[in-house]
Parts: C-alpha cells; sequence; structure tokens
C-alpha cells in the first residue's frame, strides 16, 4: 500500500481536488433537492459533515474487526444508525430547520459518498485520519450545497441567507439580503433544471480554475494570465 | 466443510452484533431526547396558533380544549382537529385545521382561526406541494397573500365574491397560479360555512353526549 496519506493531503482532497460532489459527481439526490436557498444547503452538508465524521470514526475502529464479506451490510448499519441519530438531534434543538429538511435527512442513508468514503478511505485508515477525512470531505460537499443554494436562491428568489436565523440563531438575522422589490427572480433557478445547470457551472468554473493553475505553475514566469484566485485550502 | 460453516456463523453473529448496537444506541437517544422533541412540536403549533389569535384575550389553553369533528365536505379531510378558544368560561375562537383537497399539487393543510363573531382572525399554510416560485406564495414566509383574509366574513365580501379576481370575487390571485389561491379561497369559505353552521356546538364541552343542538343555520 501506498503511504499513508498527510493531513495536508487528505484536506486539500477533500475539500477541492477529489470534491465528492464536483468531480465524483457522488451524492446528487440530496445535492439537486436540498439546494433551493442557501441556508437549506448549509444545514443539508452539515448534517452530512456530522454523518460523515461519526461513521468514518466507527468504520476506521473496527476495521480489523469486521470480516470482508460482511463489511458492507456492516457499514449501511453505522451509517443508517447515525442517520437516524443526526436526525433526532435535530428534531430536539433545530425543529424548524428540520420541518423544512426533514424528508431529506433520512436520504443521507443512501448518500453515496458516506458509503464510498467509508469503503474507499475510512476501512484503511488510522482513527484520526479517517475522521479527519471525514471532515474534510462533508465540508467540501458543505461548500458545494451553499454555493449552489446560494447561487439559486438568489438567482431565482432574489434573496440570499433567507431564514438564516432556523440554522444559526437570531442574530444570524442580519446575513439576510434581499435584492430590490422589482426583482421578479427567475423561477427555473428554483425548480430541478435550476440545480442541474447551476451544478454544471460550478463544475465548469472548478475546472477553469484548475487549468489555470496548471498552466501558471508549468510557466510561471511567461504567464500573461492573472494568477488564479487562492480558493486552494 | 467445518471452517466454512463456523466461518458463515461468525459473519452472522458479528452483524448482529452491530444491529443490536445500532438500534441500542438509537433507542437510548430516542429516550433522551423524546420529550423535547414533542414540546418542540407543541411549540410550533403553539406558535402558529397563536398568531391567528387575539391572544391576549385568550385565557385557556387551546392546544388542551380540543375535539376532533367530521365534515368532509367542507373541511376536506375525513376528520379534521378544532382547538377551541376562550375567554374566562365565554367563547373567543375556534382554530379549525382544515385541508384544502384540491390544490395544484395534492391537498394543503391550513390552520384557519375563525372569532367567535364569524370574522376571519387569520389563516396559515401548515403544508403544502405547490410549485415552488408560482404557488407556494401562500405561505406568509413568501408573499403576504395569506394575510389578507383577517377579518373578513362571510358578510365581507359576500358570498359569492369569496372568489379570486379572475372569477369575479376579491381575492387576488398570483400570476402564473390561479388554481391554488381559487382552492384555497373556497376552502376558507367553506371553513367559515362550517362554522356558522355549527354555531355555538363547536365551543361545547369536549363529551359528545353534551354537544348542544344549538347551531345557527
Amino acid at each position: 500500500m501506498a503511504a499513508p496519506p498527510s493531513t495536508q493531503q487528505i484536506l486539500r482532497t477533500g475539500l477541492w481536488t477529489n470534491n465528492q460532489m464536483l468531480v465524483a459527481l457522488l451524492g446528487l439526490c440530496p445535492l439537486l433537492a436540498t439546494t433551493t436557498s442557501a441556508i437549506n444547503g448549509l444545514g443539508m452538508g452539515l448534517a452530512t459533515t456530522a454523518v460523515l465524521v461519526c461513521s468514518n470514526g466507527t468504520v476506521s475502529l473496527i476495521r480489523h474487526l469486521v470480516r470482508p464479506e460482511i463489511r458492507i451490510p456492516v457499514f449501511v448499519l453505522v451509517i443508517a444508525s447515525f442517520v437516524t441519530l443526526v436526525e433526532l438531534f435535530m428534531q430536539a434543538f433545530f425543529y424548524d430547520l428540520y420541518r423544512v429538511l426533514g424528508l431529506f435527512i433520512a436520504l443521507i442513508v443512501v448518500n453515496c459518498i458516506i458509503i464510498g468514503r467509508a469503503e474507499a478511505f475510512a476501512s484503511k485508515n488510522r482513527l484520526d485520519r479517517a475522521l479527519l477525512d471525514g471532515l474534510a470531505v462533508g465540508l467540501g460537499a458543505t461548500l458545494v450545497l451553499t454555493t449552489l443554494g446560494g447561487l439559486r436562491e438568489l438567482v431565482g428568489q432574489g434573496t440570499l441567507f433567507h431564514q438564516a436565523d432556523l440554522l444559526l440563531g437570531h442574530w444570524a438575522q442580519i446575513l439576510s439580503l434581499k435584492l430590490g422589490p422589482g426583482f421578479q427572480g427567475a423561477l427555473i433557478a428554483i425548480l430541478p433544471p435550476g440545480a442541474f445547470i447551476g451544478l454544471g457551472l460550478l463544475i465548469a468554473l472548478k475546472n477553469l480554475v484548475d487549468e489555470q493553475t496548471k498552466r501558471w505553475r508549468s510557466n510561471p514566469g511567461a504567464a500573461r494570465t492573472p494568477p488564479p484566485p487562492s480558493r486552494h485550502p | 466443510m467445518k471452517t466454512k460453516l463456523r466461518s458463515i456463523l461468525l459473519s452472522s453473529a458479528m452483524l448482529g452484533a452491530f444491529a443490536v448496537w445500532g438500534v441500542a444506541i438509537v433507542a437510548l437517544t430516542h429516550g433522551s431526547v423524546e420529550g423535547r422533541i414533542a414540546a418542540n412540536q407543541d411549540q410550533a403549533m403553539k406558535r402558529q396558533i397563536n398568531a391567528i389569535l387575539p391572544a391576549d384575550q385568550i385565557t385557556n389553553d387551546p392546544l388542551a380544549d380540543r375535539i376532533q369533528v367530521s365534515d368532509p365536505d367542507r373541511l376536506g379531510a375525513p376528520t379534521s382537529w378544532v382547538y377551541r378558544a376562550r375567554r374566562g368560561d365565554q367563547p373567543a375562537a375556534v382554530v379549525i385545521e382544515s385541508m384544502v383537497p384540491d390544490g395544484y399539487a395534492g391537498p394543503i393543510k391550513l390552520l384557519v382561526s375563525v372569532l367567535e363573531d364569524g370574522t376571519l382572525g387569520g389563516v396559515r399554510v401548515i403544508s403544502h406541494h405547490e410549485t415552488p416560485g408560482l404557488g407556494d406564495k401562500i405561505e406568509e414566509t413568501k408573499s403576504d397573500w395569506i394575510l389578507g383574509f383577517t377579518g373578513k366574513s362571510l358578510a365581507n365580501p359576500p358570498l359569492e365574491q369569496w372568489a379570486v379576481k379572475r372569477d369575479g370575487g376579491v381575492f387576488d390571485q398570483f400570476t402564473g397560479a390561479t388554481i391554488t389561491p381559487r382552492s384555497v379561497v373556497k376552502a376558507v369559505r367553506d371553513t367559515l360555512l362550517y362554522v356558522q353552521q355549527q354555531g355555538s356546538a363547536l365551543y361545547a364541552p369536549a363529551e359528545p353526549k353534551q354537544a348542544a343542538t344549538g347551531g345557527q343555520g
């Protein structure tokens, strides 16, 4: 086996180079269904991150114990248990947000990102790295969910971080942004096609940034193109 | 052969152990947050009901003072909850969980508060599946449309004008969505008709036998 990845590698891979949503296109179901607003995306992303960290940690702890032939059902059991826990906690502590996202929380069980990380990473790595990987991949997903949600909300409704207080408490109402009353909004952004179009744009943007970075790195002196935005973690 | 059997048994025992572990942590957590969740649900319902009641005049807890009624033609659902608000021992208002059976995308659940004098204390949408951006303007968070019902009654506007403007009534429709507001207006009107027909019987104590026959019409 290759040398275990370093902390920096894990963070960079999870957040950017192998962002599971933009590169592997895993977890499209929650991505398309819940990103009608930035706060919905953020809530879904954080719930997914919580499940990912817990499941990665557990899978890593039991990786020597579980026999290979039953590992997938065991992973599914572990993930389903944690998703149910997150759902219960959400009902208990973020009830208003739960009423918005409730239906989709249970779907985290079948989010391929989570079982994908359990199988591809956590079952082969030490606890600390598995936890870090869960965090990095989860935050990478949260980033995409929130960005796409914000994009669709802004174009479709002319608001940003509307109802932020559902997730972040009362102070967060100051985050809410509203375009002028004349802005009608493009309905398509809120409807499912808007999710596909927005995701396509985000993937294109990521590829563009990667491309520019590569060109700039390989030929830094002569580069006439401006340096890429420092989106790298 | 022996080793294979042993391996199968071992695997199933392990899988069983994980299942037990999973059920155990979920059950434990459920047990510890159950009360909190129920309180949240109560609280959310109470907030919604209080928003459409003259809350400062109500002395009882409408959530505890509720009866189940059945009038599928007017209230949309096979059975509906009616929450009774009282001022001392005087009736103050009823809040009815009314269903709009013919929304654009399935049923819409409403809370309709009817004050004792027959005017609307307010209407709120509890749940719906209407098109985002079009029909979902019935939500209070999306537009002020639903607030327009407050203060209306069967006499104001007259019964035949209880319709959207396109049908000759007084209520606005939305650009691109007429079906949703049309159904909601009709459901609110039917709820008012139901309350008018039941009259003071709706405020009768919970015992079914004591339901008075003092309806107005």
